[in-house]
């Protein structure tokens, strides 16, 4: 079984936690990840250029096919009993939930990489794009990143577990 | 065919979509581009720098290689940046 939100509305974490955990209790592990939106760019706080917003802009309809797709891929890589992936678009605080994953399996490790997949690649498939607006009110359009790519790509480098 | 343009492409080209019949010797999303980027100083500012553009055939991402004979909706965006 799998689950693909793409919505504007901020999602409950927990609740939706919560809900995968009891219709995966059968599931040995359960393995989960939210990003949030930060209050800087760059490489940390100290260093980096402090944000008060961001706006995520997208491609309803290639959005939920692409996650579909992602969420496909680990299911054909990894042994997992579900998956379950929910993506927002539109205003985002500092501090908002952007995306959860969450992945059961019988043991820890599918759980775990499927996990880890599905953010490496949803990160240079899913047809999302930031623009943020900094302290000093300018706006800018988020630059993808050459790790990102270097990321989704090692999990077909690197032997699979 | 539709035509979608995403994030500052959709900026510089002035449109978030617009509808287009491109002549029968354009036959792939680089012919398409070439084409384009002729229509309007807007589109030829968003396709300046290929290696910035990024193409979607039927909600599928095409390399610029890609046929796009007979699709119905292609679209053009920067590298995604969600999650």
């Amino acid at each position: 079984m799998t689950d693909v939100r793409v919505q504007r509305e901020v999602f409950d974490s927990g609740a939706e936690l919560n809900r995968f955990l009891k219709r995966n209790a059968g599931s040995g592990g359960v393995a989960s990840f939210v990003g949030q939106m930060r209050d800087f760019r760059g490489a940390d706080r100290a260093s980096g250029k402090a944000l008060s917003s961001m706006t995520l802009e997208h491609y309803a309809g290639m959005a939920e096919r692409q996650l579909a797709d992602v969420l496909a891929e680990a299911a054909r890589r990894w042994t997992i009993d579900d998956v379950c992936v929910i993506h927002r678009y539109g205003d985002f605080a500092p501090g908002d939930p952007i995306v959860l994953v969450m992945t059961a399996a019988a043991h820890r490790g599918p759980a775990f990489d499927a996990c880890a997949f599905i953010m490496d690649w949803l990160k240079t498939k899913a047809p999302f794009w930031k623009q943020e607006r900094g302290a000093d009110g300018q706006t800018s359009w988020v630059e993808a990143m050459a790790s990102d790519d270097a990321r989704a790509e090692s999990w077909d480098t690197n032997a699979q577990k | 065919m539709t035509l979608l343009y995403f994030a500052w492409v959709k900026e510089k080209v002035g449109l978030s979509e617009e509808t287009v019949t491109p002549p029968g010797d354009v036959k792939t999303v680089a012919d398409l581009i070439d084409w384009l980027a002729k229509r309007s100083p807007g589109h030829g500012e968003a396709f300046a720098d290929r290696k910035l553009v990024k193409a979607a055939v039927d909600q599928v991402h095409a390399p610029y290689g890609t046929s796009i004979i007979g699709a119905r909706e292609v679209a053009f965006f920067p590298p995604v940046t969600g999650g």
